[in-house]
């Protein structure tokens, strides 16, 4: 019988949050008001008291900024071993400790979570995603989205939104910037039928750590991808990080949902939409798309987001 | 039939097995070679195996997977959806502190590639029995050397077997290498595809007992779950520069294996009255000239070298048993002296006339002798081309020309080459 | 496990442990990132209601709890990003330019 993860009781308030262990340290190198350790810190700020954990990484910024040898942010066991292979890595790491636990080796109780940039997850990690996905290894794995490669200097991933510039996408007379949609992988890892999948932004920081809660609480795999904008990659100030992931869901670029044992559920309604515009302004990445011979591109992207909504109430029983 | 079953139907070995005393500790079984390696994995018993099928390697991952569907190990399985994740996981289950094996063969190793500098890299003890079979293109799936020889320099111990008795015999070894602590180096057990992997012979197979108590427990460096001890693994080496320190000490431990390797072996052949080195020589001391091979084709070899000695012709072999590391210095030792020597490879290196990896590696070992005996090479049985008898007989009658001559006629040779 | 690595930049290859495995947990909070800054955050205590969302916002582990309450920023290892200033609800955080400060 699967858990039921609504009905564990785990606070979500901040003076109860506040006491947790920061598993990740200062001292660490991301840019200044990256998204990436704002995703990580609210993602464990769900890790239940009294057990142990091990996180892994793919390659990339989170990566390579948290321990630059002979320093590590990690208050905690850490593995990182290649680009595309941290859910297979971490599925070696937890096979590992059940059958030492199981010979009695091991007493201590173990949670296993992976951060991944979308690069890392979207694209070249994703066969090594599904396989431990569809393994059933107790797993947590989070897709920290900042939707391209920002580690080696902002090219386009299979996340990156059309009509965005990167560097690889880059806008011009004969290109308005990356010409095909997204994929949607949080349905792509939903589709693997495992005990919890859920799309999350780091605005959202209370939906974000109630998900956290339940994806420490399922006994399988689970795949959160949450908005973690870069302001370097999406050319805005760098105080306004979590500003834009807000709009973003405001603007239901990026819907906050979960997938609870097949079941779809809107977990951030939003009475008020905006126009996807509105989210897009404020990021250099998208300012090619606010003059007259874009337009149409920004009409498309907007019925996009249209569309991709409607089809998500439908699957969450919202529409109306 | 589960081979278990066999061994429970086969007779106790009492026969006289070493050329030292009588070892009866052990039953023999008519086995695939294959199966020779999956019986020494239930009997290391690892924590973790982590595997992908592969021809022709996929008879031990599936001969592995009823071991563990019988409950006769105590091994958790992942069964991956690729060799790249198979490595993987077996990294992710090494830096958690447990004993883990993985197998592969050809394209499979190749898809491991960048894995396997991280795993030896980070140094992780893990045995992985490699079914050597040729790389594609065009794809082919039997016997050649390219598959292991592509990975020559990514910081593994590579072994080779001549035999399904050698491929069981390795793999047990390779645990005690492996975990050495003056070691702590992967090791890459290799065993010709078909010809060992899937003919049957012959295999002594030791008592449970005496090899658990060989094998021994793992006691890992580091580990992911030592809650203790938490560590982080793989870190990023950037702004300050210390990759080639470590490096150097990958190269150390490469340089303690000589030692550890014929200790093990010493050790190996007091329960199994098999002794092992670095290479095996036949009749070298009084030798004018040699042949050196390795894998199965040194079975065939020596057949006819003992031949030709059993008629007076001065002729010698040194079958290279470990590859890596490179045991250069006993080589030359070994070879010094001798007018000439014929080197057998079974993958080439197109790197321009230069030969096969092991015949560029051997002349560059004798390089420093005083008096360097020639050289010849000979590619041979790529993409799984029979060596015959009467191939070798002309390799070997070019040999001893070029011994009587002082000249070498060509240097690089594709024997069984159709012209 | 404390280690010590002063001098690390000089060591040979002997002493580096094997495959660059760091066995202290967590010391990155030897490595300050404060220089970073060019703006600092600087906390009105008394327009501050303790809703602790600096917290739960900061990227860089940097705002400092006591029973429960903010009660400073660890400027060893803010960068100055001015997320915090920018997510108060009171507006109980300013960014002050750090040349200023130091004169």
């Amino acid at each position: 019988m699967t858990a039921n993860l609504t009905k564990q009781k785990t606070s979500t308030k901040l003076k109860d949050l506040v006491k947790k262990p920061q598993i990740l340290t200062g001292g660490h190198r991301l840019c200044a008001g990256c998204g990436a350790p704002i995703a990580v810190r609210q993602m464990l700020l769900g890790v239940p008291d009294n057990v142990k954990l091990v996180v892994a990484n793919p390659t990339g910024c989170l990566e390579v900024s948290t321990t630059i040898y002979p320093y590590t942010s990690w208050n905690t066991s850490y593995i990182h071993c290649a680009f595309e292979n941290a859910a297979a890595t971490l599925s070696g790491v937890e096979t590992a400790y059940k059958s030492l636990k199981e010979q009695g080796k091991i007493k201590e109780d173990y949670r296993f979570i992976a951060f991944g940039g979308d690069g890392g997850t979207y694209d070249i990690g994703l066969q090594s995603l599904s396989g431990a996905l569809e393994r059933g290894h107790r797993l947590i794995y989070v897709c920290y989205n900042n939707e391209a490669y920002m580690n080696t200097g902002i090219q386009r991933s299979g996340a990156t939104p059309m009509g965005s510039w990167t560097t690889t996408s880059p806008h011009g007379n004969s290109s308005s910037g990356k010409k095909e949609n997204r994929k949607d992988l949080t349905a792509i890892a939903a589709a693997h039928n495992i005990p919890y999948v859920a799309q999350a932004s780091i605005s959202h920081w209370k939906d974000l750590v109630r998900k956290a809660q339940k994806a420490f609480a399922a006994d399988g795999p689970v795949f959160i991808n949450v908005l973690s904008p870069c302001h370097r990659g999406w050319r805005f100030p760098m105080e306004n990080t979590v500003e834009i992931a807000r709009l973003a869901v405001q603007s239901c670029a990026w819907p906050l949902f979960e997938v609870e044992n097949g079941k779809w559920k809107l977990t951030t309604k939003v009475p008020k939409k905006i126009p996807v515009g509105e989210y897009l302004k404020h990021q250099g990445r998208f300012a090619h798309l606010f003059k007259e011979e874009n337009k149409d591109v920004l009409a498309l992207l907007q019925e996009n987001v249209d569309a991709e909504w409607e089809k998500l109430l439908q699957l969450c029983g919202e529409a109306e | 039939m589960a081979i278990s079953n066999k061994l429970i139907n086969s007779q106790t070995n009492k026969e006289k097995t070493g050329n030292d005393k009588t070892i009866n500790n052990s039953k023999a079984v008519a086995i695939v070679g294959t199966d020779a390696v999956s019986e020494a994995m239930r009997q290391i018993n690892p924590d973790v195996v982590a595997a992908y099928p592969i021809t022709p390697q996929t008879a031990i991952v599936e001969s592995f997977s009823q071991l563990v569907a019988d409950g006769l190990v105590k091994t958790h399985m992942v069964t991956v959806e690729s060799e790249h994740s198979a490595m993987s996981a077996a990294i992710g289950a090494s830096a958690a502190g447990s004993r883990v094996m993985t197998c592969t063969s050809s394209q499979g190793l190749a898809y491991m590639w960048e894995l396997l500098y991280i795993a030896s890299g980070l140094r992780l003890p893990i045995v992985m029995p490699n079914v050597n079979r040729a790389l594609s293109a065009p794809i082919n799936i039997h016997c050649d050397h390219s598959d292991s020889m592509g990975a020559r320099d990514a910081g593994w111990i590579q072994i080779f077997s001549e035999n399904a008795q050698e491929a069981y015999d390795n793999t047990l070894q390779a645990i005690r290498i492996a975990e050495n602590p003056d070691i702590l180096l992967p090791v890459m057990v290799l065993l010709d595809g078909f010809i060992i992997s899937h003919a049957i012979e012959r295999v002594e197979i030791i008592d449970n007992d005496i090899v658990s108590k060989f094998v021994g427990d793992f006691n890992p460096p580091y580990s992911l779950l030592d809650s203790q001890n938490p560590v982080s693994v793989g870190t990023f080496d950037s702004l300050y520069g210390y990759f080639f320190e470590f490096k150097r000490q990958q190269e150390e431990a490469m340089l303690n294996a000589f030692k550890v390797i014929k200790d093990v072996g010493k050790e190996f052949g007091e329960i199994s009255g098999r002794h092992y080195g670095l290479f095996e020589s036949v009749g070298i001391e009084d030798a004018e000239f040699a042949i050196i091979a390795t894998g199965s084709a040194a079975g065939t070899i020596r057949h006819l070298v003992e031949d030709m000695r059993s008629r007076g012709i001065p002729i010698g072999m040194i079958k290279l048993r470990v590859y890596r590391p490179f045991p250069a210095k006993e080589l030359a030792e070994a070879l010094s002296g001798l007018k000439a020597v014929a080197v057998f490879d079974r993958s080439d290196t197109f790197a321009g006339n230069m030969g096969g990896p092991i015949f560029i590696e051997l002349r560059s070992s004798l390089y420093d002798l005083q008096q360097r005996p020639l050289a010849i090479n000979y590619i041979y049985g790529l993409g799984g081309r029979d060596l015959s008898i009467e191939l070798i007989e002309k390799a070997l009658g070019e040999l001893i020309d070029a011994a009587r001559s002082g000249q070498v006629k060509q240097t690089v040779n594709y024997l069984g080459l159709r012209e | 496990m404390s280690w010590d690595i002063k001098g690390i930049q000089q060591w040979g290859w002997k002493k580096h442990p094997a495959g660059a495995v760091i066995k202290d947990p967590g010391n990155s909070r030897s490595f300050k990132t404060g220089g970073w800054r060019t703006f600092r955050p600087v906390r009105d205590e008394e327009k501050c209601s303790q809703c602790l969302i600096c917290f739960v916002y900061c990227p860089d582990s940097a705002i400092l709890i006591k029973n429960e309450k903010v009660v400073g920023i660890d400027y060893d290892f803010c960068k100055g990003c001015g997320i915090c200033a920018a997510e108060c609800p009171l507006d109980a955080i300013q960014m002050v330019d750090e040349s200023k400060l130091n004169k």
